[in-house]
C-alpha cells in the first residue's frame, strides 16, 4: 500500500473532489498561488484554475456566507478556515445560515458545503491560534462534524462529506499533518457515524478522535507493560456519533475514558458519557471519565501549555483512575 | 506627500512601489520638534530595528519559538505615532506588534522574556509574541485575529468618552484588515460617536502573499474614510516626520472631541510574512532589495543632517545596543514560566 502523509491525504482528497465534480470549488486565504499555509492546496491553481481555487481577502464571514449562497444554488463549496479559532469570525454563516437552510426552507434549500479547518496545540501559536473547538458545533443541529486521525480516513471521510446534502465541518489537527499512514487506491468512501476499533483490549475503553486517538494508543502501549489492557476506539465523526460501537466495547471492558484535546468542561466527551450512561448504565463497573484540557485559554509558553493540555499522560492517568489504581483528580 | 495643514485632506496616494527614492526634502520641516524629541524618535526607531534583528536571530538559537512577525522596515510608523501620544494614551496592535509595544514605552527585558516564554515576560509567558500587553505603558494588547485591534481601541476610546477623560486610543492595523467586515463597522461606530480614536493602517504592501491591490479594487485605503465622513490621510510610512505630522493632527482632533481619523502609512514589509514564509512564491528578491533602499533610519538621518551631530546618533546606537544585550541577558537569566501559573488567571 502507498504510504502518504496526512496533509497529502487532505490535498489528494480535495483534488479528487475537484476532478470528479465540477460543482466543487474552494475558497480560502492563501490557498491559491501560495498553495495554502499548510500546503493543503499546493499546485491547485495550476491544475484547476483560479476560478475554482479562489483566494480570499481576510474575511471569514464572507467566505463562509458566500459559500452558503453558492451551495444553495447547487455548487459544492469547500471553504478553508486557516485556523479553527477564526471560525468565530464566521460563526453566523455556519450556525444561523448553513446549518439551518434545509430545515427552515422545508427542504427547498440545501447547503452542501465542506468547511475545512485545522487547529490544536503544540506549535506555540498562543491563545487565539491553538484552540480545539469542534465541541461547539455538536450543539447546532444541521451540521456534521468530522475529525479524522489517519490519511486513509481523511480521504474516505472527505469523499463522503463533499457528496452529502448538508454542511460538514471537517476538522484537522495540525500536529498530524506530517504523520503518515497507508492508503488504498482508490479509497472507498467512509460513511459518517462509523467508528473503528484501533486497538483491542479488555480492561478499559478509551474513545477519542483525531490526535487524541494517537495519544490514546501511545498510552495503551505504555500501560500494556503494567499489565493494563486498553481498547481504543476512534469515533472518526462526532455528528453523527457511533455510540453503538462504544457500548459494544463496554460490554467486555465495562470501563470508559473519553479523551479529547478540547477543554474538558462542556466538551463533546460529556455528550458521549451521558449517552453511555443512559443507554448502557448496566454495563458500567466504574464512572466514565473524561480526559480533556483544563479550563484555561491555551498559553504560549511550552511549560504552561504542558500543564493544561490533555495528553497521553492524562489519558493514562484517567485509565488508572477508572481501574481504581489512582485517585480521581480534576 | 503633504505636510502640516494639508494633512487632513483627501490625498491621492502613489502606488506602493513608487516612493520617489528618498530625497532629503521629503520629510519637510521637522514639525518644531526639539533636539531631545528628535533623539527620542531616533532611539525608538533604532531600538525596534535592533530588537527585531536580535529576536529573529534568537530563533536560530532556540530561545524564541512559535510564530514571529518582524516589523523591520516599518519602524517609522510606531515611532512617529507614539511620539504624538501622551503616556496615558493607549495603543492596540496586531500580530506584527513588537515595534508598537516598544514605541509605547514597554521595556525591552520583559518584552524579550515574553517572546521567550519566560516567567518575567509581561504576561508571564502566557501571551508570547502575538499577545504582549503592558497596561502600565498604555499598551492594551495585540489582536492576531485580523481586524480586532480596531474595536479594542474604539472601545477604549468609548470609555474615555464616557468618563470624560482627555485620553486618546490608537489602533494599528494591517492593510489586510481592510478586508474584514469589522474594519468598516469599527470606522462607522467611531465616526458617529466622534470617539477619540486614531486608526493607523500600516500598508506594508502585503497581507501575507497578497498585494493590497490584489484584494481591493480601490487600493487607496485612506480614501475609505470618505465613506464614514471622517478624514483620511496618506503618509509616507518611511518618513517618520510625515507620520508624526499626521498623527499629531489626528490626535489633536481626537482629543478635541472632533472624532477619529484614518491614517494610511505606506511602507514595505522587509521580511517574510513570518519566519519560514515561502516568500519566493510571491515576490522577487530584487523587489525586496529595491524597497529596502528606502530605509526609515536612513531617511531620518538625511532629514536631521545639519541639525543633529552624527556623534549624538552614534551614542544612541551604542546605548541601545547595550540595552538590547541587557534585555537578552535578563530574559536568558529569567526562569521559564512556572507551570503552576498555567491554571491561574482565568477564573
Ligand atoms: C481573522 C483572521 N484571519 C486570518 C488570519 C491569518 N493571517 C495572519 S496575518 C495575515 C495577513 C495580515 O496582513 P496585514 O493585515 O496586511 O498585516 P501584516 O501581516 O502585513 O502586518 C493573515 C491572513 C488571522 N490571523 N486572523
Ligand atoms: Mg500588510
Amino acid at each position: 500500500m502507498r504510504e502518504i502523509s496526512f496533509i497529502e491525504a487532505v490535498r489528494e482528497a480535495q483534488a479528487e473532489a475537484l476532478i470528479s465534480d465540477d460543482r466543487v470549488f474552494i475558497m480560502g486565504q492563501e490557498i491559491g498561488s501560495y498553495g495554502g499555509v499548510f500546503r493543503a492546496t499546493q499546485d491547485f491553481v495550476r491544475r484547476f484554475g483560479e476560478h475554482r481555487v479562489r483566494d480570499m481577502p481576510i474575511a471569514e464571514q464572507s467566505m463562509l456566507g458566500a459559500g452558503v449562497g453558492a451551495a444553495v444554488m447547487g455548487m459544492r463549496p469547500i471553504v478553508e478556515v486557516m485556523f479553527m479559532d477564526f471560525v468565530a469570525c464566521g460563526m453566523d454563516a455556519i450556525v444561523n445560515h448553513a446549518a439551518k437552510m434545509r430545515y427552515m426552507s422545508g427542504d427547498q434549500l440545501r447547503a452542501p458545503m465542506v468547511i475545512r479547518t485545522q487547529g490544536g496545540s503544540g506549535t506555540h501559536h498562543g491563545s487565539q491560534h491553538s484552540q480545539t473547538l469542534e465541541s461547539w458545533f455538536l450543539h447546532v443541529p444541521g451540521l456534521a462534524v468530522v475529525v479524522p486521525s489517519v490519511p486513509q480516513d481523511v480521504k474516505g471521510l472527505f469523499k463522503t462529506s463533499v457528496e452529502l446534502e448538508h454542511p460538514v465541518l471537517f476538522v484537522e489537527h495540525r500536529a498530524l499533518y506530517r504523520t503518515t499512514g497507508p492508503v488504498t487506491d482508490p479509497v472507498a468512501p467512509i460513511p459518517l457515524g462509523q467508528g473503528v476499533v484501533r486497538r483491542r483490549g479488555d480492561d478499559v475503553t478509551v474513545a477519542a478522535v483525531g490526535k487524541s486517538v494517537h495519544q490514546a494508543l501511545a498510552a495503551a502501549l505504555e500501560m500494556e507493560e503494567e499489565g493494563i489492557s486498553v481498547e481504543v476506539i476512534d469515533l472518526r465523526t462526532l455528528v453523527p456519533m457511533d455510540v453503538e460501537l462504544v457500548l459494544e466495547s463496554l460490554s467486555h471492558t465495562h470501563r470508559l475514558v473519553v479523551a479529547h484535546e478540547a477543554v474538558e468542561r462542556g466538551g463533546w466527551a460529556g455528550e458521549l458519557v451521558s449517552r453511555v450512561v443512559a443507554e448502557g448504565f448496566d454495563e458500567l463497573d466504574a464512572p466514565p471519565l473524561r480526559a480533556g484540557s483544563k479550563a484555561t485559554p491555551i498559553p504560549f509558553a511550552r511549560e504552561l501549555e504542558a500543564a493544561m493540555i490533555s495528553d497521553e499522560r492524562l489519558i493514562a492517568r484517567r485509565v488508572r483512575e477508572s481501574l481504581d489504581l489512582a485517585e480521581h483528580s480534576a | 506627500m503633504t505636510e502640516g495643514a494639508g494633512l487632513i485632506s483627501p490625498v491621492t496616494s502613489p502606488p506602493v512601489h513608487d516612493r520617489g527614492g528618498g530625497s532629503p526634502e521629503r520629510g519637510g520641516e521637522l514639525h518644531g520638534l526639539n533636539d531631545a524629541q528628535l533623539l527620542d524618535i531616533f532611539k525608538t526607531m533604532y531600538t525596534i530595528r535592533r530588537f527585531e534583528v536580535t529576536m529573529e536571530r534568537s530563533h536560530q538559537a532556540g530561545d524564541l519559538y512559535g510564530p514571529f512577525h518582524s516589523s523591520m522596515g516599518q519602524e517609522a510608523i510606531p515611532a512617529g505615532v507614539c511620539a504624538a501620544l501622551r503616556a496615558d494614551d493607549v495603543v492596540a496592535s496586531t500580530h506584527r506588534g513588537h515595534g508598537h509595544a516598544i514605541a509605547k514605552g514597554a521595556e525591552l527585558g520583559p518584552v524579550c522574556a515574553e517572546l521567550w516564554g519566560k516567567a518575567t515576560g509581561y504576561c508571564g509567558g502566557k501571551g508570547g509574541s502575538m499577545h504582549i500587553v503592558s497596561t502600565e505603558h498604555g499598551f492594551i494588547g495585540q489582536s492576531p485575529i485580523i481586524g480586532g485591534s480596531g474595536l479594542l481601541a474604539t472601545g477604549a476610546a468609548l470609555s474615555f468618552d464616557l468618563k470624560g477623560d482627555s485620553r486618546v486610543a490608537v489602533a494599528f492595523l494591517g492593510d489586510g484588515a481592510v478586508g474584514q467586515g469589522v474594519f468598516h463597522e469599527t470606522l462607522n461606530l467611531a465616526a458617529i460617536w466622534r470617539l477619540p480614536a486614531v486608526f493607523v493602517v500600516e500598508n506594508n504592501g502585503y497581507a501575507h502573499s497578497f498585494r493590497a491591490d490584489q484584494m481591493q479594487l480601490n487600493p487607496d485605503i485612506a480614501s475609505r474614510a470618505d465613506g464614514y465622513g471622517i478624514p483620511g490621510v496618506v503618509v509616507d510610512g518611511i518618513d517618520v516626520f510625515s507620520v508624526y505630522g499626521a498623527a499629531a493632527a489626528a490626535v489633536e482632533r481626537a482629543r478635541a472631541g472632533d472624532g477619529p481619523t484614518l491614517i494610511e502609512a505606506k511602507c514595505y514589509r522587509w521580511r517574510g510574512h513570518n519566519l519560514g514564509d515561502a516568500e519566493h512564491l510571491y515576490r522577487e528578491r530584487s523587489e525586496v532589495e529595491e524597497a529596502r533602499r528606502s530605509d526609515p533610519l536612513h531617511r531620518f538621518r538625511q532629514a536631521v543632517s545639519g541639525r543633529l551631530e552624527p556623534a549624538a546618533l552614534a551614542e544612541i546606537e551604542a546605548a541601545v545596543d547595550r540595552e538590547i544585550d541587557d534585555a537578552a541577558r535578563f530574559a536568558a537569566e529569567s526562569p521559564f514560566a512556572d507551570p503552576q501559573t498555567a491554571l491561574e488567571g482565568s477564573f
